[in-house]
């Protein structure tokens, strides 16, 4: 049997990089992959203690944070194709529409 | 229990280091296409673990929904768009240590955490009796059946959205 603590350490470094891909990467769509590289690391942390304490509701959570992924996918690629269409490049540092 | 590596142990520091590379490569490549199948690795290594933690359902949805949909999606749209190598400006080479720091502290506290709370949560005698895809769909229909109708309409929302940001004007 694995230790639960090795689990969470686990999803622990894969939000860790998450955070770093998220600060440092500079284009749209690799900054969204590592939004779903945090949240799938929030989903084994949901796993590992539903194992843990022998309930089920960790794994529920997981199918609705799974569903949540899809909805954001399926937004946020509208969003990065209305970007592409203004002709603007997908650099984060030039889509500064909003900016005062 | 020992030091003695058990198989179990063995697949899990099998899969944990198949994840981490995938996630080190998702942000060490410099092409968006190589970030995305690095992140598919990351996702077929989460859903092996899934299967060692006896979520057979939860690994098959991770496959299908995330490595399966998401993914595809991803890819779609990077060659549609024909996105090419990243730019990084002085500004953005600048985030990189501070980013750094941040993530090593964030890292850092919850290991920590987690190391002093170990003891108390123990990995539960696992029988393989709890057959988890039963007993999801009991709780998802029974218990959470109301969250379960508003992921509905969160989908539902999410794809009249997505309609509409991607819908050209006619003028």
């Amino acid at each position: 049997m694995v230790p639960t603590n090795y689990y969470v350490i686990l999803s622990a470094v894969l939000f860790g990089l998450g955070v770093f891909a998220f600060i440092f990467k500079r284009n749209v769509i690799t900054i969204f992959m590592s939004i779903e590289l945090m949240l799938n690391a929030v989903n084994l942390a949901f796993v590992a203690f539903s194992q843990a304490l022998g309930k089920l509701d960790g794994q529920v959570f997981v199918l609705l944070v799974i569903v949540d992924a899809a909805a954001d996918a399926a937004v946020g690629v509208g969003i990065i194709l209305l970007i592409a269409r203004n002709r603007q490049p997908l650099n984060v540092e030039r889509v500064d529409l909003l900016k005062l | 229990m020992g030091w003695a590596m058990t198989a179990p142990l063995v697949v899990f520091f099998g899969l944990a280091a198949l994840a981490v590379i995938g996630a080190v490569s998702l942000i060490l490549q410099k092409h968006p296409i190589h970030s995305a199948l690095s992140l598919i690795v990351v996702m077929v290594a989460l859903a092996g673990l899934y299967l060692l933690m006896v979520a057979e359902f939860v690994a098959a949805v991770q496959i299908i929904v995330y490595g399966g949909a998401i993914m595809v999606l991803f890819v779609f749209v990077i060659m549609l768009l024909n996105a090419g190598v990243e730019e990084h400006t002085s500004l953005s080479k600048m985030a990189g240590p501070p980013g750094l720091l941040l993530v090593l502290a964030l890292a850092g506290f919850i290991a920590a955490t987690v190391a002093r709370s170990g003891a108390s949560v123990q990995a539960a005698t696992q029988t393989g009796a709890l057959s988890s895809t039963k007993g999801i769909s009991e709780m998802v229909f029974k218990d959470f059946v109301y969250p379960f109708e508003l992921t509905s309409f969160l989908v539902l929302v999410a794809i009249l959205g997505a309609t509409v940001l991607a819908h050209r004007e006619k003028s």
